[in-house]
C-alpha cells in the first residue's frame, strides 16, 4: 500500500541528499536489519478477501443461542452510535491537549461525565478507564492513598479476570488483599466482613448485582459498617441502575463499573470502558482525566482538561496513576446510549433484563433444577448447578447450538466433578427461539 | 482561511424531548420485584429523540480537529492517516459479535488473527513472545515493569533492585509506571546533542537497578547511537532494558529493539500502526520480552499447534492479567490490517517518508528557530523557541490552530525550554509542511497584544485553565450544586 506523498525528490533535494538513507546512517551498521521477514502488501480487495476467511471462522452470537455473560454482555447496540463515533473529527482525534481546537470532544467526555455522574448519583466521574478490573486495580489504589491502609477487602467470589488483575495492581502498591466470604444467600456476610476489619483496613469492595447476578441487599449495610475513615468501593452494571438504587445512595466512596454494556457491543472483549465515580472530597486523588466546565476569556462557556497536575506528564513517578491514553471514545459511545435511552429507555431495558431472566428462571425451575442460590433477587443472571459431567453438559449443549452460560470451574471453588456450576445470562437480545434451546437442552440435562 | 464550525449547542442532559428510539420488547410488560431498598428512583438524564442526539453529537464533531481534518504534527503521537480499511475490517460481524468466553473451537478467526499479529510484531521488534493483552502505552508499561519485577522476585533479587532509570527526557508515564509498579525513579541528564550522558549513565546503573527505560530515537527525535554500550553495561550490572515504542516509527525495519539490545519492548499501536486514537483512546499496547522473561507474561497467550489455535496457554511465572480480556481486540484488528496491507516495503516507506519529512521540516525551522542536538533527527524533531524577542511556544501552538494547522507538542520534552515538539508523520505532503513552517514564522512578527486575540476562528478563545482546576466543575451535578452562575444559564 502506498501512503507517501509523492514530494520524496524534491524533499531529498532540499535536504541536500541523495537517499533518505543518510538520513539512517547514525544507526550502527552492526544492528541493522535487512529484513524482518514480513509478507508483501495486500490491496483492499484482498485484505476483504482473508478478513473474510477469518471471520467465517467464528461463530458469532448471532449464529447461537448464546446466554454467556460474566462481565460482558450482549446487549443492543443503537446504530445511531457507530454513526456519531465514526464521525472522522472524533475518531482520529488525539487526546485534546489543545482545548480550544478540541470543545467537540471536550463537551461530549463532559456529557458523558454529566451523564454517568447521574446514572451513579456520585458528585465525578472520570472521562474513562480501560475497563472495570483496571478500575478496580486503581480504586484499590485510591483507597491506599486517602487512608494511608493497606489492607483492601473484596468478595471471596468477584471474577478471576478482576481478581488477576487487581492483584497485580496491589503488588507494586503493597496492598494486602483480603476476601470476604458469602453468606448462604449469596450476598456479602456483613458479620465476617465486621470480623475481617482493622486498623490496616484501607476499604472493601462489594457488588451489585455480583458474580452470581444476585442483587445484594447486604451492600446497603457496608458503609456504616466499615464507617468514615474506610473506603466503599462499590461494583455496578451500569445498565441495571434504570431499575437498581444507585451506589451514592448507599454512601459509596467511589464506584466502579463495566461500561461496555453502554451500547459497546461485544468486540471480542475490546474496546470497552471502565466507568470510575467518586466523592467531590476525593477529587484530587482519582486517577483518569477529566473533563470541567468553565469560561474562555470572552466569557464563553468552555471545557478544559482539568487537574493535570494529578497527572502523568506533570508530575512523573509523583502522579496519581500512569494512565496517559484511555478509552475516551467508548465514553463518548456511552453518553450516546445514554441520552438515546434517556430516563424512560433505562428504566424500561432494566425490566425487560429483570424481567426475562426470571421468565426463565421459571423455565428452569419446572425442570427441577437446583438454583443455589434459590430466592435472592437477581437482576439479568443468576446461577444453575446440575446433576452432570462438564462434558456431557457441553456435549447436548452444542447440540442445540447453545451456549447456556458461563461455567464456573475449580478456580472458583468448584471441584465436584459430577455437577456442573452454571452462570447464566439473559438480556433483551434473547428471544423466545433462544429460549426454546434452552428449554430443549434442559430436557436432556436436568 | 480557516473557520471552525462554531455552536452554541447546550448540554444534551439539557436537551429534552420524547424519546424515539425502540428498545427490544419494548411493548411487553414485565413484573419487576426489586427488593424496595435496592429500588430506583430517579434517575435524572431526561428523554430526547434520536434524531436531537444525533444533530447534537453531529454540531460537536463540528467542533473537534482530527487527523483527518487536516495536518496533526503532534510529537510522540504519531498522528498519521488511519486508512479507512482497518474500520471496514474491525467492524466485521464476524468480529464485533463475538463473545471472549467461547469456546476456542468458535473463535478460531479471532485467534489465528490474534496469533498472526503477535508473529508480525515479534519480527518487527525482534523479541520472542508477545502479549496483545495491555490495553494502553501506559498500560504496557505497567506490564513490562511487572515483569521485571517478577522476574527479579524470583531470582531472589527484589530486596536489592528497587530502581529504574530513566534519562530526564523521558515521557512522564515512565517513571510513572516504575512507581506503580513499586520502584525508585532515577532520572539521569542528556548531553549538549541530546542523548544520554554516558558517563552519569554509568554512575547510576548499578547493582541496585532493576530496569534501564529508555525510548529510541529519543524525545528529541535523535537516535541514541551508544544504545548497544548501553545495553552491554546495564546487562554487566544485571539489569533489564526496557524499550518504550512510543518513537517506533522513527525506526521501523531499519533496526530492531532485539538488535539494541532491549529485554522488555511495548508498542503504541494507536501510534505506529495507524489505529485511530478516538480523542483520546482506546489504544493498545502490546509488550514484546526476550526468551528468558516470556514465563512471565500475561495470560493466557494464544498458541497454534499446526491445526487449531488455543487460548489457555498460561506462561508458569505468569504476572497474572492486566485487562480483563484479550486487550482492545477492535484495536488489535486494526493494527493487523494494517500491517498486512503495508507489508514489510510499506511499513519501511512509511519509516523512511516520515523521518524525511521530520528532517525537511527540520531544515525549514532551523532557519529561524533554534533546534537543539544532533542535526540528523528521526521522526520528529524538538524547536526551542528561545532568544530575543521570540514567542513562547504556548502562543505558537494558538496561532496553529487558529490558522487550521494543528499544534506541536508543547513543553515538551522537560529539558527543552519552550519546545515545540513536532512529528510530521509519513502523512503529510510538502504543501503541509511548508504551511505550518510559514504559520510558525508568522509568529515571530506578532505582537504581544496579537497573540492574546487568538484563537478567533474556534468555538472559544483563551480558556482560563487555572480557574477551571482551581475550582472543578466536572459534572453538571457539580455544577448545579455550586449554583455559580453564569454558567448555570448559560447551559
Amino acid at each position: 500500500m502506498v501512503i507517501m506523498s509523492g514530494d520524496l525528490s524534491e524533499l531529498l533535494k532540499e535536504l541536500n541528499i541523495r537517499s533518505v538513507d543518510e538520513l539512517f546512517k547514525d544507526i550502527p551498521e552492526s544492528i541493522r536489519t535487512k529484513m524482518l521477514g514480513l509478507p508483501n502488501g495486500m490491496d483492499e480487495d484482498e485484505i476483504r478477501r482473508v478478513a473474510g476467511e477469518y471471520v467465517g471462522m467464528n461463530k458469532t452470537v448471532n449464529q447461537l443461542h448464546s446466554f454467556l455473560g460474566f462481565g460482558l454482555y450482549n446487549h443492543y447496540v443503537p446504530a445511531a452510535i457507530s454513526n456519531v463515533v465514526n464521525r472522522n473529527e472524533f475518531l482520529t482525534a488525539y487526546t485534546p491537549y489543545q482545548a480550544e481546537i478540541s470543545q467537540g470532544i471536550m463537551q461530549a467526555l463532559f456529557e458523558y461525565q454529566s451523564l454517568a455522574a447521574e446514572l451513579l448519583q456520585m458528585d465525578v466521574v472520570n472521562s474513562s478507564m480501560y475497563d472495570v478490573s483496571t478500575s478496580l486495580g486503581e480504586a484499590a489504589r485510591m483507597a491506599k492513598t486517602i487512608t494511608g491502609k493497606d489492607e483492601f477487602i473484596v468478595p471471596k467470589y468477584i471474577s478471576r479476570n478482576k481478581r488477576a488483575v487487581l492483584d497485580n495492581y496491589a503488588k507494586g502498591a503493597e496492598i494486602k488483599i483480603k476476601e470476604v466470604d458469602f453468606d448462604d444467600r449469596g450476598m456479602i456476610d456483613i458479620d465476617s466482613l465486621e470480623k475481617n476489619l482493622n486498623d490496616n483496613t484501607s476499604g472493601v469492595y462489594a457488588e451489585y448485582p455480583n458474580m452470581f447476578g444476585i442483587i445484594d441487599t447486604n451492600v446497603p449495610k457496608i458503609k456504616e459498617t466499615i464507617g468514615d475513615d474506610r473506603m466503599f468501593v462499590a461494583g455496578v452494571n451500569p445498565i441495571s441502575l434504570g431499575v437498581l438504587a444507585p451506589p451514592g445512595k448507599f454512601g459509596a466512596d467511589i464506584a466502579i463499573g463495566e461500561g461496555q454494556v453502554l451500547g459497546l457491543g461485544l468486540n471480542f472483549g475490546g474496546p470497552v470502558v471502565g466507568v470510575f465515580g467518586t466523592k467531590e472530597q476525593y477529587i484530587r486523588k482519582m486517577p483518569g482525566k477529566i473533563m470541567g466546565m468553565t469560561k474562555d476569556h470572552n466569557g464563553r462557556v468552555a471545557f478544559s482538561m482539568i487537574l493535570q497536575t494529578r497527572e502523568q506528564h506533570i508530575r512523573r513517578e509523583k502522579a496519581i496513576t500512569n494512565m496517559t491514553s484511555n478509552q475516551a471514545l467508548m465514553a463518548v459511545a456511552s453518553a450516546v446510549f445514554l441520552s438515546l435511552l434517556g430516563d424512560s429507555g433505562l428504566r424500561k431495558i432494566g425490566e425487560v433484563n429483570m424481567g426475562r431472566t426470571r421468565e426463565l428462571i421459571d423455565i428452569v425451575r419446572e425442570f427441577g433444577v437446583k438454583l443455589p442460590y434459590d430466592g435472592s433477587p437477581v437482576f439479568n443472571e443468576f446461577l444453575i448447578r446440575l446433576k452432570e459431567s462438564k462434558t456431557f453438559v457441553n456435549r447436548i449443549a452444542k447440540k442445540y447450538n447453545l451456549i447456556p452460560g458461563y461455567m464456573l470451574g475449580k478456580e472458583y471453588g468448584f471441584n465436584d466433578r459430577n455437577q456442573v456450576n452454571i452462570v447464566t445470562n439473559v438480556t433483551e437480545r434473547n428471544t423466545s427461539k433462544d429460549f426454546d434451546a434452552f428449554r430443549e437442552f434442559l430436557r436432556e440435562v436436568a | 482561511m480557516y473557520h471552525q464550525a462554531v455552536f452554541d449547542e447546550p448540554l444534551i442532559l439539557n436537551v429534552r424531548g420524547r424519546r424515539t428510539l425502540k428498545i427490544p420488547l419494548e411493548n411487553e410488560k414485565f413484573k419487576v420485584d426489586v427488593p424496595s431498598i435496592m429500588r430506583r428512583e430517579n434517575i435524572g438524564i431526561g428523554d430526547r429523540e434520536e434524531f436531537s442526539v444525533v444533530r447534537h453529537y453531529v454540531k460537536l464533531s463540528e467542533m473537534n480537529f482530527g487527523a483527518d481534518s487536516g495536518f496533526y504534527p503532534l510529537g510522540s503521537c504519531t498522528m498519521k492517516y488511519n486508512p479507512k480499511i482497518n474500520d471496514e475490517i474491525a467492524t466485521l460481524d464476524g468480529f464485533r459479535m463475538i463473545h471472549p468466553l467461547q469456546d476456542s473451537s468458535e473463535v478460531q478467526g479471532a485467534l489465528r488473527l490474534l496469533y498472526e499479529l503477535s508473529e508480525s510484531l515479534k519480527k518487527i521488534t525482534g523479541m520472542d513472545e508477545i502479549t496483545l493483552q495491555p490495553l494502553a502505552g501506559a498500560g504496557g508499561e505497567f506490564t513490562g515493569l511487572s515483569i521485571v519485577r517478577a522476574y527479579f522476585d524470583c531470582k531472589k533479587e527484589l530486596g536489592t533492585r528497587r530502581e529504574v532509570v530513566v534519562p530526564d527526557s523521558a515521557h512522564g508515564s515512565n517513571p510513572a509506571s516504575s512507581h506503580m509498579a513499586g520502584f525508585d525513579v532515577v532520572q539521569i541528564p542528556s548531553t549538549e546533542d541530546g542523548t544520554v550522558d554516558i558517563e552519569k549513565f554509568k554512575e547510576a546503573v548499578t547493582e541496585r537497578t532493576a530496569a534501564f527505560m529508555i525510548t529510541n530515537p529519543n524525545t528529541l527525535g535523535i537516535f541514541e547511537d551508544k544504545i548497544v554500550e548501553m545495553a552491554n553495561y546495564a546487562h554487566s550490572k544485571g539489569a533489564l532494558l526496557y524499550y518504550d515504542g512510543a518513537n517506533l516509527n522513527g525506526i521501523m525495519t531499519k533496526t530492531t529493539p532485539a538488535k539494541m539490545g532491549f529485554d522488555i519492548v511495548h508498542l503504541n499501536l494507536h501510534k505506529t500502526f495507524s489505529t485511530p486514537h478516538g480523542g483520546g483512546g482506546p489504544g493498545a499496547g502490546p509488550v514484546g520480552v526476550v526468551e528468558n522473561l516470556k514465563d512471565f507474561l500475561p495470560y493466557p497467550l494464544v498458541t497454534f499447534d499446526g491445526e487449531k489455535y488455543s487460548n489457555d496457554y498460561v506462561p508458569p511465572k505468569s504476572i497474572g492479567k492486566v485487562a480483563s480480556f484479550y486487550g482492545n481486540f477492535g484495536v488489535l484488528v486494526r493494527a493487523w490490517t494494517y500491517i498486512k496491507m503495508m507489508g514489510e516495503d510499506g511499513l519501511r516507506d512509511a519509516c523512511e517518508t516520515a523521518v524525511l519529512n521530520s528532517n525537511y521540516m527540520r531544515k525549514k525551522m532551523q532557519q529561524f528557530m533554534p533546534v537543539p542536538g544532533k542535526t540528523i533527527k528521526k521522526h520528529e524533531f524538538v524547536a526551542s523557541s528561545v532568544g530575543a524577542n521570540m514567542p513562547k511556544a504556548g502562543d505558537i501552538a494558538k496561532h496553529l490552530i487558529d490558522n487550521g494547522v494543528h499544534a506541536p507538542t508543547i513543553y515538551f520534552p522537560l529539558i527543552v525550554p519552550e519546545a515545540l515538539m513536532v512529528e510530521p508523520t509519513e502523512s503529510a505532503t510538502k504543501t503541509e509542511m511548508d504551511l505550518f513552517v510559514e504559520t510558525v514564522r508568522q509568529t515571530l512578527k506578532l505582537s504581544h497584544e496579537a497573540f492574546e486575540k487568538e484563537p478567533v476562528n474556534l468555538k472559544v478563545t483563551r480558556i482560563d485553565d487555572v480557574d477551571a482546576s482551581k475550582n472543578p466543575k466536572p459534572t453538571l451535578r457539580m455544577v448545579r450544586k455550586e449554583q455559580r452562575e453564569p454558567l448555570q444559564q448559560m447551559i
